[in-house]
């Protein structure tokens, strides 16, 4: 049985539709990506996962409970984290006490804690006690990821973790991924990059306008496929 | 006309006289004020009815002391958590509906509640002005130099809001309860995608700041008298040392409440008319020179 599944998952914006029955699954320790140009609606299904847009309760199954439409702190207390877009740090919290939030919720004993983040990201051991505001671009991604962490989640959403970073940076934080699945932890990565979803998932979806318009593991994907589901025509 | 020198003396004696008793009154501004500080950082809500929440809590304790024979001290004891449960059931049943992106439905709501209060403490405890027995506390003094004396009340009164603005400031910095807090005022979406309930932190904060107005209702209740139609002049009080001192800083509060306390002092010496006058001329020069108040949380 999958541990995310849902089952035609729309989503409105008042009269407009911005998903039309979205099937999609992810395996627990499976890394998924979702792709897509702006406006696909990428975002707004991240949004029905994590409880901020109201959806019906069948349309999405965690662990074979149906959980659609939950609050978002419930979904949390289910086991699913995320990673917002834009990082969104708590401007007045230190880097730490940042990380702390991200536990807030916790009821279960993982193997996330805060010595372990500082070991995945030993950046941000050192600026442990800054204000999050001081961090760069990229140590404040390092820092949004161990958040979501600190709740040890079962599912770990990243929306557009490389967005505005260089390079190097994306390698970096990309590179920490791995570490993350090695406990367990399935992900799904929504990203612009393509080049950079295909590398790190195992199964690829493509979303175009609120509806799916394609699905497969990346090796089964041809540039061409994924140029028209990207696109269109 | 007198002679220099004991004019000299005079105005200096006045002068730290004016200083002193401006101080104290401070506290008790500052009393007033940190639970609306407290409210408007967590959930920019501004309460207009938290001067009446002060005399509500005012005659809880009044209630409280007479019905269960304790004192004036016990009575404030039991208001405590009877003023907890009335900010977070507020909280619960009527504000957090109101709250939104919009700014104004949560005000006209609490400005309803104070008419809503002070017409039902009318009803309840009548016009009658009261006050709570204070047992000759108001009347001691201790000694200082050069014939000076200050009140123990007032004293009591500065020294409670130091302890209120300490621990309400090692709430916010020092506790996971505080992280919250911070985390909800900075970002409500995010911090629900971190598990935390908002609605329930804002019945917290509410909770947390009528204790706080329970506190400062004890000492207005010991130096003056109070009735149900007090309340929106010591909301203007409040509000004027939250402006003043820079909103999002409880020191700053403290300050803001120092600083009305001595214009007020400095204004009653001269004519007692002029006492709330130069209160708030000291408001608005403070808002002209620094329209932010003089220690504005820089986040904002």
């Amino acid at each position: 049985m999958a541990l995310l599944e849902t089952r035609g998952l729309t989503a409105f914006y008042g009269d407009f539709q911005a998903l039309f029955g979205i099937d999609l699954s992810v395996e627990a320790g499976e890394t998924i990506a979702i792709i897509g140009s702006n406006g696909a609606g990428k975002s707004t299904f991240l949004r029905t996962l994590t409880g901020l847009a109201p959806t019906r309760p069948e349309h999405i199954h965690f662990d074979g409970k149906p959980i659609g439409g939950l609050s978002a702190p419930a979904i949390v207390s289910q086991g699913i984290a995320m990673v917002p877009e834009g990082r969104r740090l708590f401007p007045s919290l230190t880097v730490e006490e940042n990380l702390l939030i991200g536990a807030w919720s916790q009821k279960r004993a993982g193997h996330w804690t805060l010595g372990k983040i500082y070991q995945l990201f030993p950046n941000l051991a050192e600026r442990r006690r800054s204000p999050s505001t001081v961090l760069s671009g990229g140590q404040q991604q390092m820092a949004a990821i161990g958040r979501a962490l600190m709740s040890n989640p079962r599912l770990l959403l990243c929306d557009e973790i490389s967005l505005g970073l260089a390079p190097i940076v994306i390698r970096d934080i990309y590179a920490a991924l791995p570490l993350i699945r090695q406990v367990g932890t399935s992900l799904i990565v929504v990203e612009q990059d393509i080049a950079q979803a295909l590398a790190v998932a195992d199964r690829v979806y493509c979303f175009q306008e609120g509806r799916m318009t394609l699905a497969g593991k990346p090796s089964e994907l041809t540039r061409e496929m994924i140029h028209a589901a990207y696109f269109g025509g | 006309m007198l002679p220099i020198s004991v004019d000299e003396g005079l105005t200096l004696t006045t002068l730290i006289d004016i200083l002193v008793q401006g101080i104290l009154l401070g506290g008790l501004y500052a009393l007033f004020a940190a639970g609306l500080s407290l409210i408007f950082g967590v959930m920019r809500l501004v309460n207009l009815a938290h001067g009446d929440l002060i005399v509500l809590a005012a005659y809880l304790i009044l209630v409280a002391t007479n019905a269960l024979g304790v004192g004036v001290v016990g009575g404030l004891a039991a208001a405590i958590p009877a003023m907890f449960a009335v900010g977070y059931l507020l909280q619960r049943l009527l504000f957090n509906r109101v709250l939104g992106k919009d700014i104004l439905p949560p005000l006209l709501t609490s400005f309803g509640l104070s008419i809503f209060l002070q017409n039902g403490m009318l009803t309840g405890f009548s016009a009658d002005s009261r006050r709570l027995p204070a047992g000759g506390v108001e009347t001691l003094s201790v000694p200082i130099v050069g014939g000076l004396a200050i009140g123990v009340l007032p004293l009591l009164t500065f020294l409670a809001a130091v302890c209120v603005i300490v621990s309400m400031n090692q709430i916010f910095y020092r506790t996971a309860l505080g992280r919250g807090f911070r985390a909800v005022s900075d970002d409500p979406v995010t911090a629900q995608l971190m598990g935390i309930d908002n609605r329930q932190m804002f019945a917290i904060a509410m909770g947390i700041a009528m204790v706080v107005c329970a506190i400062a209702a004890f000492f207005l209740g010991l130096r003056a008298n109070f009735d149900p139609t007090i309340g929106p002049a010591r909301l203007i009080f409040a509000f004027e040392a939250v402006i003043i001192g820079g909103l999002g800083s409880l020191w700053g509060t403290l300050a803001g409440g120092v600083i009305l306390g001595v214009a007020q002092t400095a204004g009653a010496a001269v004519d007692p008319e002029w006492q709330l006058l130069v209160g708030h001329l000291a408001f608005l020069f403070v808002l002209v020179l620094k329209p932010r108040g003089l220690f504005p949380r820089s986040a904002d």
